[in-house]
């Protein structure tokens, strides 16, 4: 054995993290750039787009009652029954669907991945418990919550999301477990007690990093159908109330006038897909990039 | 001083019980076992697999706590010990699996450097990364593998990443769990080097727990043979190989193979026969006599006490002669 251990190695030439090759390969699948540019689109309009009009979605105009898609300013898309500007409407309950989107994803998925995390490192008798209650939360009747809960809230958007957080964390919460069960067991979990980390540090340090890549995925997914049970319970009046209007609700109206003028069907029926297609597709990009049984 | 000793140390995994109610079950792994290791000295401890190798270097840093027994670092109780997290510096450890031991979304820095934090918390980002780079700079990797990702390493280099982790805290033992099994036997030879050198500059002690006969004799000082959980034989290494006492690392040593293929096929094989018992149900006698060859009825009755069989020799057998 006359190998010399002092020949120091040098490294190989750089090479990027796995991070930074995830999103390389994310970025050569053409239909989920595409999608993120026109969502991107999307929300800019959504957000800046009624500051161009003179007037806002809960102005009536009475000279414009029902007025049809005449593509003129400013009415570009015609008015509602009440003289109130559609696209401007449209535009400005996007913003309340996508923020509700967006943070009501993000809330759900913090906790639901702390949960998980902690339930899957963990482990034993207290892992049992916790997923135990999450199985019985599964169980709970969702409408049945808002409306229990817009009531213990008073009714308002704060029920509402309370409500979609509530029932939308658990999925997040299961998926990380598991992870993070695999995870616990790998011999750098080992190595950082060995280190003298805490079991708060190797959870927040070691475990949650690791899930991430599951974690991005299943955000991106959890993202739509935030928007769309928004839209649902919307839709079927304990969600967003008139006047505030969000594509649920716009949707919901639009649908009784849906025979005589379908434009107002149309309208946020087309943009709630078009946003549900680009984040599935982004989501569907972001899976393939992020697989690990694809490398 | 001894720096490390166990007493009757006994450790054993809880398992859950057969029925959806019942209570879970012990499952041991270790039993009574006792070892004192002194500072700059090598443990080998051999043993096949399932013997409780692992486990028992996992027990003796209290990664998993004991159910039986003490282990007293420095003459101090490590159950008592306060702030035991802090104290991990001095006692750290090195894996089987070189890259599973180190966190893919980490740069190996941050690996190296991430225990500094707790043991020494008034150390500068800086610094302690500059003592990450000075450790992998110990085990033989330039500066420039400091932001690279464990992906990036072969084997024998990620290792070497964990043995920089061990020793950036400076300290007095590592316990070596089968380190250099999943590498190439010629990286292999580089580890082992690697340690004794270390072992020399730091006087570092190790516990180097091992399948392989020819690697525990290239490192050891003492030899310590597991069977089944328990002691069998223990003897200072020259004495061991010379002539091992006990049937069971007589066994062992006979199942290395020949490395000439012409002697190894004219070789008559003594392979074991016999069942190993099963770990929840073990026998009443000693842990070897389904297998051993000489086993008599005495030995599937009455379990043998681990004696002296030679001065600074040990064997729990009914058979040797002092």
């Amino acid at each position: 054995m006359s190998v010399d251990v002092l020949s120091r190695e040098t490294a190989p030439p750089p090479s990027a993290s796995t991070l930074r090759l995830q999103f390389r390969r994310f970025r050569k699948n053409h239909l989920a750039m595409a999608s993120v540019w026109l969502l991107a689109l999307i929300v800019l309009g959504c957000f800046f787009g009624p500051y161009a009009f003179p007037f806002t979605g809960e102005d009536a105009d009475f000279d414009f009652i029902s007025a049809p898609a005449h593509f003129q300013w400013p009415h570009l898309f015609g008015t509602d029954e009440f003289g109130r500007d559609l696209l401007v409407r449209v535009l400005e309950g996007g913003q309340v669907s996508l923020t509700i989107g967006f943070l009501g994803a993000l809330v759900a998925g913090v906790i639901g991945v702390l949960y998980g995390a902690v339930a899957g490192f963990v482990g034993g008798r207290a892992d049992g418990l916790m997923m135990r209650a999450v199985e019985i939360l599964y169980g709970f009747p969702y409408v049945i919550l808002v409306i229990l809960l817009s009531l213990l809230f008073g009714g308002g958007n704060l029920a509402l999301f309370a409500a979609i957080v509530f029932t939308l964390w658990l999925t997040p919460a299961v998926i990380v477990r598991a992870q993070a069960q695999s995870l616990a067991r790998r011999e750098f979990i080992e190595a950082a007690r060995a280190g003298g980390m805490t079991g708060r540090q190797i959870v927040l340090e070691h475990i949650v990093p690791n899930c991430m890549s599951v974690v991005i995925v299943y955000g991106s997914l959890l993202v739509p159908e935030v928007i769309l049970s928004e839209s649902f319970l919307s839709f079927l009046g304990i969600g967003i109330k008139e006047p505030q209007a969000s594509w649920g609700n716009l949707i919901s109206s639009g649908t009784s006038a849906m025979d005589s003028d379908l434009r107002l069907l149309l309208l946020p029926g087309v943009l709630l897909a078009l946003v549900l297609l680009c984040l599935n597709f982004i989501a569907d990009g972001l899976r393939d990039a992020f697989d690990p049984n694809d490398r | 001083m001894t720096l490390l000793e166990s007493r009757n140390l006994g450790v054993g995994y809880r398992i859950p019980g057969t029925g959806l109610f019942s209570a879970a079950r012990m499952l041991p792994i270790v039993h009574d076992l006792s070892l004192t290791l002194d500072p700059g000295r090598t443990l080998g401890v051999v043993g096949e697999s399932g013997c409780g190798k692992s486990t028992l270097g996992r027990a003796l840093l209290r990664l998993i706590v004991p159910s039986d027994g003490q282990v007293l670092w420095q003459g101090e109780d490590m159950a008592t010990i306060p702030d035991l997290r802090r104290r991990r510096a001095e006692m750290q450890i090195i894996f089987q699996d070189p890259v599973a031991a180190l966190d893919p979304r980490m740069t190996l820095a941050k690996i190296v450097s991430r225990p500094l934090a707790t043991f020494e918390p008034n150390l500068s980002r800086k610094d302690a990364r500059a003592r990450a780079v000075q450790a992998l700079e110990q085990v033989g990797l330039s500066a420039d593998f400091a932001d690279r990702f464990p992906h990036e390493l072969s084997g024998g280099q990620a290792q070497r990443v964990g043995i920089a982790r061990a020793i950036v805290g400076r300290p007095k033992l590592i316990i070596c769990d089968e380190p250099v099994s999943a590498l190439d036997v010629s990286i292999q030879a580089q580890v082992i080097n690697l340690l004794m050198e270390l072992q020399e500059k730091m006087g570092l002690a190790l516990v180097f727990i091992s399948h392989n006969l020819a690697v525990v004799r290239h490192i050891s000082h003492d030899v310590m043979v597991m069977c089944l959980g328990r002691v069998v034989e223990q003897a200072p290494r020259s004495e061991f190989y010379a002539r091992p006492l006990h049937p069971y690392s007589q066994a062992l040593m006979d199942a290395v193979p020949e490395p000439d293929p012409r002697r190894e096929k004219g070789r008559v094989g003594t392979a074991l026969a016999g069942e190993l018992p099963s770990v929840l149900n073990p026998p009443p006698g000693c842990v070897f006599a389904s297998r051993c060859p000489k086993a008599t009825d005495l030995c599937r009755q009455t379990r043998p006490e681990l004696r002296t069989v030679a001065p600074g020799r040990q064997a729990a057998c009914h058979f040797i002669e002092a």
